[in-house]
Parts: C-alpha cells; sequence; structure tokens
C-alpha cells in the first residue's frame, strides 16, 4: 500500500465527520489516515498477535429517558454491551463519558449499573455529565457512586497498559453562555499530574463537554480547555474523547485527535440545524446506524492509536 | 357636605396608599422551549415563587449564588422556592447554562 492509495488529509477529514460503521482511522507520527476495515482486520490480528489492548469509549446513555426520540434507552444500551460482549478481542477497560443518567435519580443511576454489569470488561471508568450531576446536591448522586477515584472532586488519571488516561470534569460550572469550564483547580491538578512525563508516553484524555468550541451558541465546548492543551501539547499522541452532542465529530490539531461520539439512545441534530440541541427524533429504521460505541487502540511501535467507530445498526 | 367630601378624600387616599403598596407579584414562572417565562419576575419578601416544567427536556432551577438549587425537573414537575430577604438573585438551569433569569424581591 503505497502512500497515493491513502486519501487526502482533507479526504479523511471529511470521512472523519460522516463516521460510518466500517471506517478505520489511524493515527500515525500526527497524521490520521483512513483505511477500510478490510485492511483493518488484517492489521488487527497483527495487532493482537503483539499483545497490544483495546479500549473502549461508550457515551450518553441516558438512563431514565423515556421520549419519542428513544423509548427503550435501556434496550439501546444493552443492544451496546452486546456488541462490545461480542467483540472477538476482550477490551481492557471502558471509559464512559457521560450522561449515564437523564435525571441523575437514585433508582437511574442504580438501572444504569446494572445493565453496564452485563460488560464483560470489569475495569470501568465513569465521568459525568451535565445531566448527571442535576440533582439536588449538585452532583452528589454521582460522587456517592463514582467519586472514589478522584475523591469526589471529578479530576483523576490511571495507567493502563503504558498509555496515560486523564479524566477531566467540566460539567460543574458553566461559562456565562453555556461552554463547560475546567476551572483553575483542576487545571493546576493536570499540570501537576503531566509533569516529568516522557512526551512519547501516549495520552488519552476523556470528559463529556468537547473539550474544543465545535458550536459556541449551543454551548458545544469548554471555555478554558486551551490552558490544557498548553500542557498537553507537547506530547507526541494526545487522543481527547468527549461525548455530549450525540454524533461524531472530529479535529486533529499536530499531535492532537478531538473526538466526540455517538450516543447509545439518541442523535441530535447537526450544529445549528434546527432552535437547539435537543433530542433529534429519526425514523425507528434509522435509528440503529445513529448510535454506537468506539474501540480505540494503541500500538507502541510505531506509535499509533486507532480509533473505530461502531453503529448499532 | 364637609363631612362627605372628608370622607372621600380619606378613602381616596386610602385607595392610593392601597396602590402605592401593591407590588405585581408574579410567583409562576414556567418552563418552555429552554426558557424561563417571564424571565425577570419581582416579587414582595416572603413570596413563593413556583416554577414549572412545561418543556419536553428536564431542566433545573439553580440560584447563582448557591441560594438554591432544584432537582432535576422532568416534563410536568414542578420547584419552589420562598424569598426571605430582598435583592436580584439570578438564577440558571445547569442542564442548559443559556437559560438565565432573575427574581427580584422587594
Amino acid at each position: 500500500m503505497t502512500q497515493s492509495d491513502f486519501p487526502t488529509r482533507r479526504g479523511a477529514l471529511k470521512c472523519l465527520a460522516y463516521g460510518g460503521a466500517g471506517t478505520l482511522f489511524t493515527l500515525s507520527g500526527g497524521v490520521l489516515l483512513a483505511s477500510d476495515l478490510a485492511q483493518a482486520a488484517t492489521k488487527t490480528k497483527h495487532h493482537a498477535a503483539l499483545g497490544t489492548p483495546l479500549f473502549v469509549q461508550i457515551s450518553d446513555t441516558h438512563i431514565g429517558f423515556n421520549k419519542e426520540a428513544n423509548p427503550d434507552v435501556a434496550g439501546t444500551l444493552k443492544e451496546s454491551i452486546a456488541l462490545i460482549n461480542a467483540m472477538p478481542e476482550k477490551p481492557a477497560l471502558v471509559l464512559h463519558t457521560g450522561n449515564i443518567t437523564q435525571l441523575a435519580r437514585p433508582d437511574q443511576f442504580d438501572a444504569a449499573a446494572q445493565i453496564l454489569s452485563g460488560l464483560n470488561v470489569s475495569d470501568v471508568h465513569y465521568v459525568p455529565g451535565e445531566h448527571d450531576v442535576a440533582d439536588a446536591g449538585g452532583g452528589k448522586e454521582f460522587m456517592d457512586r463514582f467519586g472514589k477515584p478522584s475523591n469526589n472532586r471529578g479530576y483523576y488519571s490511571f495507567d493502563s497498559s503504558g498509555v496515560h488516561f486523564v479524566a477531566l470534569i467540566n460539567v460543574l460550572d458553566f461559562k456565562p453562555g453555556g461552554l463547560g469550564i475546567l476551572g483553575d483547580d483542576q487545571l493546576a491538578w493536570l499540570k501537576d499530574d503531566l509533569a516529568g512525563r516522557s512526551s512519547s508516553q501516549p495520552i488519552v484524555v476523556f470528559a463529556h463537554m468537547p473539550l474544543w468550541t465545535i458550536y459556541e451558541p449551543w454551548g458545544w465546548g469548554t471555555g478554558d480547555a486551551e490552558q490544557a492543551f498548553a500542557l498537553l501539547r507537547r506530547f507526541g499522541s494526545v487522543t481527547v474523547l468527549n461525548g455530549h452532542i450525540h454524533q461524531i465529530v472530529s479535529k486533529v490539531e499536530g499531535n492532537i485527535t478531538f473526538q466526540t461520539a455517538r450516543a447509545t439512545c439518541f442523535p441530535q441534530p447537526k450544529a445549528g440545524d434546527g432552535p437547539g440541541p435537543g433530542p433529534l427524533t429519526v425514523d425507528a429504521s434509522v435509528l440503529p446506524s445513529m448510535l454506537g460505541v468506539r474501540t480505540v487502540r494503541y500500538t507502541p511501535d510505531p506509535l499509533a492509536m486507532s480509533v473505530k467507530d461502531i453503529a448499532l445498526g | 357636605m364637609r363631612s362627605q367630601i372628608l370622607v372621600g378624600a380619606a378613602v381616596a387616599g386610602a385607595l392610593a396608599f392601597c396602590a402605592a403598596r401593591a407590588v405585581p407579584a408574579a410567583s409562576e414562572v414556567a418552563i418552555k422551549n429552554f426558557n424561563f417565562g417571564p424571565p425577570a419576575i419581582t416579587v414582595a419578601v416572603g413570596t413563593t415563587v413556583n416554577w414549572h416544567n412545561n418543556d419536553g427536556e428536564p431542566h433545573t432551577v439553580v440560584s447563582a449564588d448557591g441560594l438554591f438549587r432544584s432537582a432535576a425537573l422532568d416534563t410536568g414537575e414542578s420547584f419552589s422556592y420562598t424569598f426571605t430577604k430582598a435583592g436580584t438573585f439570578k438564577y440558571v438551569c445547569t442542564i442548559h447554562p443559556r437559560m438565565v433569569a432573575t427574581v427580584t424581591v422587594k
């Protein structure tokens, strides 16, 4: 396969905006290349032979939602879990990028936990969405269940298979006008967390709200994210995984790849397409193609991060 | 005749006094189409304001200064708060933070 067989970077970026069921994107040396699934399958076998782990991102499960756009969000979450469990190679861990529940109610957290316990993967890491911290306690329900790794601050980090994972929270406070905020304490912690790390260590940053401005009128962005990226830019491979907008939008900037994800519950309109970012009702036959999960694979030599989006149907 | 004028004046004075004392007190706020309606209300100290979510989406009612915070309100659910101090209180929906409104308490 020669360089000319790959689409241009512009073409790859166009492809990224659609994120079809069978497209594989590989980040290699900071350049994102698109290749079809058949080639990827061969590569996947090779990588599996190397013992390189697979990670999964799920997002926006909204357990408790019961309106027209999807009257059975528990059902589509179960289908998403079945999809993950059926993967030929078992993922090492799962990231949930938030909006686990619709209303941050105890019974909704309980129902979500019960369904998610059906995952064959036991290592699951959470960040909250704005729905998850909408209880009268301002996030107590989420923190009671998932706050331990962060001492109830919402931000934390961990290492797995040589990759450094950074969980950020950007839904506890909001810029006037609606963009998410990280806040000074979290940024100070991040600076400390990254200090002294080798720039060749791959970083995965996950947070609910998009960490770049996709569409400000709908609050799709994080006001002080640039301060985080000033700290992250020196690293050779940074993958940013977000949720919130219930569709895939991507950006590549140097060594940083930004990706939002599909939801497992319902889609939302494209930026600016309609009065607001509410649930988008689509034909039942089309809904599965707009929901899904994502796998992320890291291979160390040469440094490459592969992101694959898999729709429910 | 003089007594009638005096009574009339007294009644007029009483009516004027009542009119000056009455403050337009909208104590109901309807949440619809990602808006608080009306977005700015004025109430007397001691008034209970009731917020009703008539929207398809859930919303919260959270004061900017930490004074009050509702749970997430689903369609058809309500939240109440009684204002015991005068002031201007900005509040927001934390799920859709572009939704901002105020309650002025006199």
